[in-house]
């Protein structure tokens, strides 16, 4: 076992994933010497070279675009978009393209590219650096979406997307690229998680509290503060966004009754109402509340001075479970 | 507007020189060919007579082109055939390439076996000299699949409809043969891809430009210029001519009679070995004209004058080779007669084809989403097994099930 920071433990896995098969790529821009803005690619080109770790050109849809055209040839390669409000411009490329060219050709391609996001809010940075659009590619099938809550899962779960014969969408939590970790790094992945599984993050009994990415240590720390009014949460680490592991899920909500959900996304539309709906087929004759849903508020990510009041906190997460108990 | 023919100048893939002064260029670049443009690559003029061009000798046997001829008369035959099908309801849509056979062919017979093809929903004299067979493209157009061939297997990718998408993947392909360390060698493979004037408006084309350049990859960019994006003339997209546009990303462009199979042939010919021994890209501009709409929805009375097609017509790329064979006697009347009889039928076999062609059964709608074995997505099993429920309720009813 090792501590690792978030961060050091999606390099950890990258440098694993890329000494076990040569056909995994880097790409994305300043990945190179720069080691990626938030430093996870730190060092790979260096020991890897020049033709598997790639400085790209600026220009997203191209990084996808061309990671298709390498994936047709038999690599791996591994996107980087440097921040969540800069995969837009690649939005036909994952969409219309990554997701689609499996189901298209009747089976005939497989398109093994793993994109790497920083995603959500809480550091303070100017606009398009703070957002949370994994519901975009949620909604679209073909493609896998995952989001890591903290350093072990973040290891396991890059050499996971990066082996998965699947288009995988990664979020990282931006944040949380610090936060520290054991690891075990020396282990492989074969007895890890499988990657389209929830966890439960910490055991409970009285309501069910969902959440990925980084609001998952937010959701532990309000189950943590909880306890001392006597109310024992359970919470789970979605882990994979599309597919939603529901049995996970229900079960828990079956147990405990309540559920609540929690994301930086916007509530409206967001993948809580996907749950919520879910939930209540699934479970409805144990439901002693409807399902709620804290989150981003439905307007555009606010300037950062701002940004404590849009994203749920400890505070707001209590409330709606608080609500869940007003039932 | 007018094709120049007859001997023309220097063409090959390398920059033109820097005019001495900087000039706005014309708004229609189609029309007015500003005076630094290096002129047309013609081996065979609209009447069927035989040019020489320095940079492009060509040496092909009286066998090889008539082989291209009987190419050019077939994917005719298949598109006529199409048209035929889409009006009869056998189609959903059909996008013709009458008047772009010469591109396609002359591109599509100067390939390797193991060059690949990145085409766009036209390609589908390309997609006949690399094998597909035209019932696969019907079966597009009809509604059957989004393609379903084995691009590997033919070393032809799929179809791409959203404009341009290609050119990106087509680069990172040829990324891929540079890692495979295929460039330079004796087994040397390249890229071509396929895109239409109004793509070069496209970002993603543009992009594919700058890695292309940046990277020197060993893709070829295969312009039709067909002078219409549906309805807009090129005037819409360009103010100088398409070819030039290259040599601001840094890589050679030039500028091929569309409609002269053996220009095609060559240029194609001599810019893949390029891209094969290392020296990077070329942008192809191939003049042409689309003779016909758009697609079998488009209705082009309504944008441009009819005298343009008259026009066009005179430089039909299937008949100047007709007459060339003719002329010098390389084929004689038995010839044309056999193929006539040929094209025939393949329209039969391709019409019986798409007439007999069954739908998928209901429940393939959930394959291939996500990769085998590895189960489908609880969430999509789920879904399948719910509908094939359902339509096993009117089974059981006698009604219509799976």
């Amino acid at each position: 076992m090792t501590i690792l920071t978030l961060s050091k433990a999606l390099n950890a896995g990258l440098r694993k994933a890329m000494e076990n098969d040569p056909k995994v790529l880097i790409m994305g821009e300043d990945v190179g010497k720069l080691g990626g803005v938030f430093r996870v690619t730190d060092g790979l080109q260096k020991d890897f070279g020049e033709d598997r770790v790639i400085d790209t050109p600026l220009a997203e849809s191209g990084i996808v675009g061309t990671a298709i055209g390498l994936a047709l040839r038999g690599y791996r390669p591994v996107c980087e978009i440097q921040f969540d409000g800069f995969v837009y411009p690649a939005a036909n490329q994952i969409v219309s393209q990554l997701a689609k060219m499996r189901y298209r050709s009747l089976g005939y391609v497989s398109l093994p590219v793993t994109i790497r996001i920083p995603c959500g809010g809480g550091i303070g940075a100017v606009e398009h650096h703070s957002e949370s659009p994994e519901v975009l590619f949620a909604h679209t099938a073909g493609l896998r979406v995952v989001a890591c809550g903290d350093a072990a899962d973040a290891f396991a779960m890059i050499q996971q997307s990066i082996s998965c014969d699947d288009p995988v969408i990664f979020f990282e939590p931006k944040r949380r690229y610090w936060d520290k970790a054991e690891v075990d790094t020396a282990s492989g992945v074969a007895h890890a998680l499988p990657l389209d599984r929830a966890r439960v993050a910490l055991e409970g009994t009285d309501v069910t509290l969902l959440a990925y990415g980084p609001l998952v240590r937010t959701c532990l720390e309000s189950a943590l503060a909880a306890r001392q009014d006597g109310r024992s949460i359970e919470v789970i680490d979605l882990r994979s966004l599309s597919p939603l592991d529901m049995e996970t899920i229900s079960d828990s909500v079956r147990r405990t009754g309540r559920c609540v959900v929690a994301h930086e996304a916007p509530v409206y539309a967001g993948l809580g109402a996907e749950i919520a709906a879910r939930v209540t087929e699934q479970c409805f004759y144990r439901l002693e509340a409807p399902v709620l849903r804290v989150g981003g508020f439905a307007t555009p990510y606010p300037p950062s001075r701002l940004e404590e009041h849009y994203l749920p906190d400890l505070d707001r997460i209590l409330d709606a479970v608080d609500r869940a108990f007003g039932y | 507007m007018t094709v120049e023919s007859g001997a023309v100048t220097a063409a090959a893939p390398s920059f033109p020189s820097d005019p001495a002064t900087p000039t706005r260029p014309s708004l229609k670049p189609h029309e007015v060919p500003p005076p630094d443009q290096p002129g047309l690559v013609q081996l065979l003029t609209p009447e069927g007579e035989r040019t020489d061009h320095p940079d492009y000798p060509l040496d092909l046997s009286a066998a090889d082109i008539r082989d291209m001829y009987r190419d050019l008369v077939l994917v005719r035959r298949i598109d006529t055939e199409a048209i035929s099908l889409q009006r009869q309801g056998e189609l959903g849509i059909w996008a013709s390439l009458l008047g772009q056979e010469a591109a396609q062919i002359g591109s599509g017979r100067a390939l390797g076996p193991d060059d690949m093809v990145f085409p766009t929903y036209r390609e589908h004299g390309v997609a006949w000299c690399r094998g597909i067979d035209p019932v696969k493209l019907l079966e597009l157009y009809r509604g059957v699949s989004h393609g379903g061939w084995d691009p590997k297997e033919h070393k032809f990718h799929l179809y791409t409809i959203v404009i341009g998408s290609q050119t990106l993947h087509a680069t990172g392909y040829a990324m891929g043969l540079q890692r495979d360390g295929v460039v330079g060698g004796d087994n040397a493979e390249a890229v071509i891809v396929y895109f239409g004037d109004g793509a070069t408006s496209q970002g993603d084309v543009n992009e594919a430009f700058v890695w292309a350049s940046v990277f020197n990859v060993p893709v070829v960019f295969f312009c039709q210029n067909n002078q219409w994006a549906i309805s807009e003339p090129l005037e819409k997209q360009s103010r100088i001519p398409l070819y030039q546009r290259a040599r601001g990303f840094g890589f050679p462009g030039l500028r091929v009679d569309g409609n002269d199979v053996l220009a095609c042939y060559a240029v194609t010919k001599k810019a893949m070995q390029a891209a094969r021994e290392g020296q990077g890209p070329t942008l192809i501009e191939a003049f042409t004209y689309r003779m016909g709409a758009h697609t079998t929805t488009d209705d082009p009375t309504r944008y441009r004058l009819a005298s343009e097609l008259e026009v066009w017509k005179l430089k039909d790329p299937i008949e100047r080779v007709r007459a060339y064979l003719v002329r010098t006697g390389q084929a004689e009347p038995e010839f044309f007669a056999a193929l006539d009889a040929e094209a025939k039928q393949v329209g039969a076999r391709i019409r019986e084809a798409c007439r007999t062609m069954p739908d998928p059964p209901p429940l393939t709608i959930f394959d291939h989403v996500y990769a085998e074995p590895s189960p489908m997505t609880s969430i999509l099993r789920e879904e399948r097994e719910q509908y094939a429920a359902y339509l096993d309720s009117f089974e059981e009813s006698g009604g219509a099930g799976r």
